[in-house]
């Protein structure tokens, strides 16, 4: 492999971690906060339509933007209501948040747009444009590290430097401030954060407000950066490998980084490579394309060390007695 | 000392669905002095101090704090208002530091490196005024439950609380820690503030307390001031009838040898040594009373010798070798040897909660032929049995058609001696006989075992109350970390040494007792600490 190949799959690594990474980081904020949310898929699919809808009706991606973040962040609504407000189970509020926007975004964009569940192609001011960082041009013709900056670093749009800049923001907010101490408490013992006198109610509808603008963020990028435009279940499951990363970076913002560029890059080279020839033994490409999905089953099984999710996740807060 | 009382409950009244867990209650703490909250279990006195730290929230009546009028809502308001609580079960978060742990909640901006750096001076500071010393930066999970308890005490301090309140403190320290925890709350009354203790223990209420309050059923009863009154008084006036607190026993007549162990070992499912190399001997006519602290393998070996954990070593009853794992190894088999065995949770192992009382009283015993008819059980015959053993183990209300949970703890107890005494075993396994169960019923489980021993049975009696050790053994022996420290004759020793043993201290030290039950607890925690990783 030469280094302009290489170059091309670890920049397409970056494109595809993207939505992964703002996922996963989405689901950290709400599991460190106790709230088990499986529903990652539901609401990034149905921010991805309504970026998509929206930017394609209005010609502005940046109200595509703000109508995906705002449908996302309706769902986490509900499933806050659901699992905080009426501590309901939160595993099944969050399956039903995935088959309520599974359903409800083919059955809008059939009923506004007419072209079989999905939006029209987005042009122009409808997409996130990449941008240039500066001086990339004029690097470019230095050996090495100007295709680097040129290729890799520069020449992506604004969310993907969003989410990258999320992973050191996500680790300050959590450890250097004093809602990230409670946040991580409330997930651990909220029956401490009671008794100090901070509302638990509280604290948790702010973690899943986060998680919901994050997964706007990322179901935004699918729809109208990463691609143009909005097709059903264009999530294809990226909610639930966001899901297994964070299991797999154990909670840590830095280890989400680094699990949600693993997956990436394996998707990376399934999309560069079709059938890899092992000299005369060819894998087919449906091996590599299922490559990001077999590592989520071997890491959701467990094979990877021990991962001591927060105490209190998944459980409804209820004094004793 | 003002008249002003530092607290003042004025008629306060709770219910929970039907339970009336407080009914129009009135009390006055005054300042500086220790006020103590006695009342057998579920008699409101947790409920009572939930609602004046804002836990929960009183159905009527008013808290008046320093003599104004509080309306305390939530914690917060109960924080402001300079009242500090430790609940019997901490409100810690595990994987925080001790510091992280402080400043929850207590935070001084936004930004927690400024928080952590005033907490840790005036942690300091709070450490040499009240003999409070913990590491600051150790992780909670760490540490000792003494050093927890020191935690929440401190997070109290910290955040300027003038009443502290606590909850049944005593029931998880060693003696010698539970010596130390008072001569701090000495130390804290002595500063002007004022403590309220909560505790079912007589004997506490009568070291520490200036004024002791008493619950019965959800109502106060009396406020004495403990200098005036006495255990016995204080016992008639919780349970509402005159009470024995000592055990009538004549001197042990021990026989043969029948339980032998030996050499014990077990290691648990997360893989550390539970039982580390435990021998002992029981023999026919005494009780042989296990002292120390919850988790230091006492649970374990009563599992082991009730069948159903796996152990190496050697256990022999009555000269015959009983297997350790494997066939033969599980519980029938070992009421099949004779061998009874009331476990320390009665709930979790002792009875099938939702089923009934008469289904309860042959549990283990039901493949018996007697209760066999046909393909079929004979329940006529074995209900007639649990009404009669109910009857004479005085188990209220002597239904056999109630479920096991809607009888209280000293009943559900009596349920389950009744069954394990009434299979005349040779050796009775007894674990935490009387935990959650009231004055009178502890009465009447005690007269049984000592009834039982009398007959010649041999009793392997396990407690953590060290009362309760001393007034039932004929002989002690105190385990710590997994081993038997030593064995002592109840008469030739006292709480003090059982204490130290209990802390894994054999020697008596020169210096500080407290220093070396921490030295030593401390390299407990550590070599777990090793084991885990």
């Amino acid at each position: 492999m030469d280094y302009a190949t290489l170059l091309q799959v670890l920049d397409s690594t970056v494109r595809l971690a993207t939505p992964l990474l703002l996922a996963c980081l989405a689901g950290l904020f709400s599991e460190r906060a106790g709230i088990v949310d499986i529903g990652l898929e539901g609401k990034m699919l149905a921010a991805a339509f309504f970026s998509a809808a929206i930017a394609a009706v209005s010609g502005s991606v940046w109200l595509g933007l703000l109508a995906g973040i705002a449908a996302s962040m309706v769902m986490s609504g509900i499933h806050g209501l659901a699992s905080i407000t009426f501590r309901g189970n939160q595993l099944i509020s969050g399956v039903a948040i995935n088959f309520l926007a599974s359903g409800i975004t083919v059955l809008i964009a059939q009923d506004w747009f007419s072209q079989g569940g999905r939006t029209p192609s987005l042009m122009g001011g409808g997409r996130f444009e990449s941008i240039t960082l500066p001086f990339a041009e004029a690097l470019r013709g230095v050996p090495v590290i100007g295709p680097l900056y040129y290729e890799l670093i520069s020449g992506h749009s604004i969310l993907v430097y969003v989410a990258f800049l999320m992973v050191p923001l996500t680790w300050w907010i959590l450890f250097r401030t004093r809602f990230g101490l409670r946040l991580r408490a409330v997930g651990e013992a909220p029956e401490a954060v009671d008794t100090a006198g901070v509302s638990v109610v509280g604290l948790r509808f702010a973690a899943i407000a986060i998680c919901g603008l994050l997964t706007g963020l990322a179901g935004a990028y699918l729809a109208t950066g990463l691609q143009a435009g909005f097709v059903r279940e264009m999530t294809a499951g990226r909610g639930y490998i966001a899901l297994a990363a964070l299991i797999f970076a154990k909670w840590r913002p830095w280890y989400a980084l680094y699990a949600c560029l693993l997956f990436g890059l394996l998707q990376a080279v399934a999309l560069r490579y079709q059938n890899i020839d092992l000299g005369g033994f060819i894998i087919p490409v449906q091996v590599m394309d299922a490559l990001p999905y077999i590592l989520t089953v071997v890491i959701l099984a467990g094979f990877v060390g021990k991962a001591i999710p927060p105490r209190a996740g998944g459980e409804p807060y209820v004094k004793e007695r | 000392m003002t008249d002003t009382p530092a607290i003042e409950l004025k008629g306060i009244s709770k219910a929970f669905g039907p339970v009336q867990a407080n009914k129009d209650i009135s009390i006055r703490v005054m300042p500086g002095t220790i006020h103590g909250i006695i009342g057998e279990n579920g008699a409101g006195k947790s409920t009572l101090m939930s609602i004046l730290y804002g836990f929960y929230k009183a159905d009527a009546g008013e808290i008046w704090v320093n003599g104004s009028h509080k309306d305390i809502t939530d914690s917060q308001a109960a924080i402001s208002a300079g009242i500090g609580m430790v609940f019997q079960h901490f409100k810690l978060v595990q994987n925080f530091t001790v510091l992280e742990n402080i400043i929850l909640g207590a935070e001084d901006g936004p930004m927690l490196r400024p928080s952590l750096a005033r907490a840790r001076g005036v942690l300091k500071q709070l450490a040499e005024e009240y003999e409070l010393s913990v590491d600051p930066d150790e992780l909670v999970e760490n540490l000792s439950v003494g050093h927890q308890q020191r935690v929440e005490i401190l997070k109290a301090l910290y955040r300027q609380a003038d009443i502290l309140i606590l909850d049944e403190p005593t029931g998880v320290l060693t003696p010698a820690e539970a010596d130390h925890l008072f001569r701090i709350l000495d130390h804290l009354r002595a500063e002007g503030k004022t403590v309220i203790l909560i505790t079912h223990k007589l004997r506490e209420i009568m070291e520490i307390t200036d004024t002791v309050s008493v619950m019965r059923r959800g109502e106060m009863t009396a406020t004495v001031k403990t200098a005036e009154t006495s255990p016995e008084q204080l016992a008639e006036l919780m349970v509402g009838r005159k009470v024995l607190l000592r055990v009538d026993k004549t001197p042990a007549r021990p026989g043969a040898v029948l339980l032998d162990v030996q050499n014990l070992r077990h290691v648990d499912d997360a893989g550390v040594e539970r039982l580390k190399g435990v021998s002992l001997q029981l023999r026919a006519g005494e009780v042989l009373g296990i002292a120390g602290v919850a988790g230091n393998g006492q649970s374990e070996l009563l599992e082991v010798l009730g069948g159903y954990a796996d152990a190496t070593g050697s256990v022999t009853m009555k000269g015959a070798p009983l297997p350790l794992s494997g066939a033969g190894s599980d519980g029938s088999a070992r009421r099949a040897a004779g061998i009874g065995h009331v476990p320390e949770d009665r709930q979790e192992e002792g009875l099938i909660m939702p089923y009934t009382a008469w289904e309860n009283t042959v549990f283990g015993y039901h493949r018996d032929p007697r209760y066999q008819s046909g393909l079929l059980m004979n329940n006529a015959l074995i209900k007639q049995e649990a009404q009669d053993k109910m009857t004479r183990y005085d188990v209220r209300p002597p239904n056999p058609n109630l479920a096991a949970r809607n009888f209280s703890g000293g009943n559900q107890q009596k349920i389950v001696l009744a069954r394990e005494i009434e299979r005349d075993p040779d050796v009775l396994l007894i674990g935490q006989p009387t935990r959650g169960v009231d004055i009178g019923a502890i009465e009447f489980i005690h007269q049984e075992i000592i009834r039982l021993r009398d007959k010649g049975k041999a009793i392997l009696l396990v407690s953590v109350e060290l009362d309760e050790i001393f007034s039932l053994s004929d002989r002690i022996a105190v385990m710590f970390d997994g081993q038997i420290m030593g064995e002592r004759m109840p008469a030739e020793t006292d709480q003090t040494e059982l204490g130290l043993l209990m802390a894994g201290v054999t020697e008596r030290p020169e210096g500080s007792l407290i220093a070396a039950v921490d030295a030593s607890l401390h390299e407990k925690e550590a070599r777990e600490a090793g084991q885990h990783d």
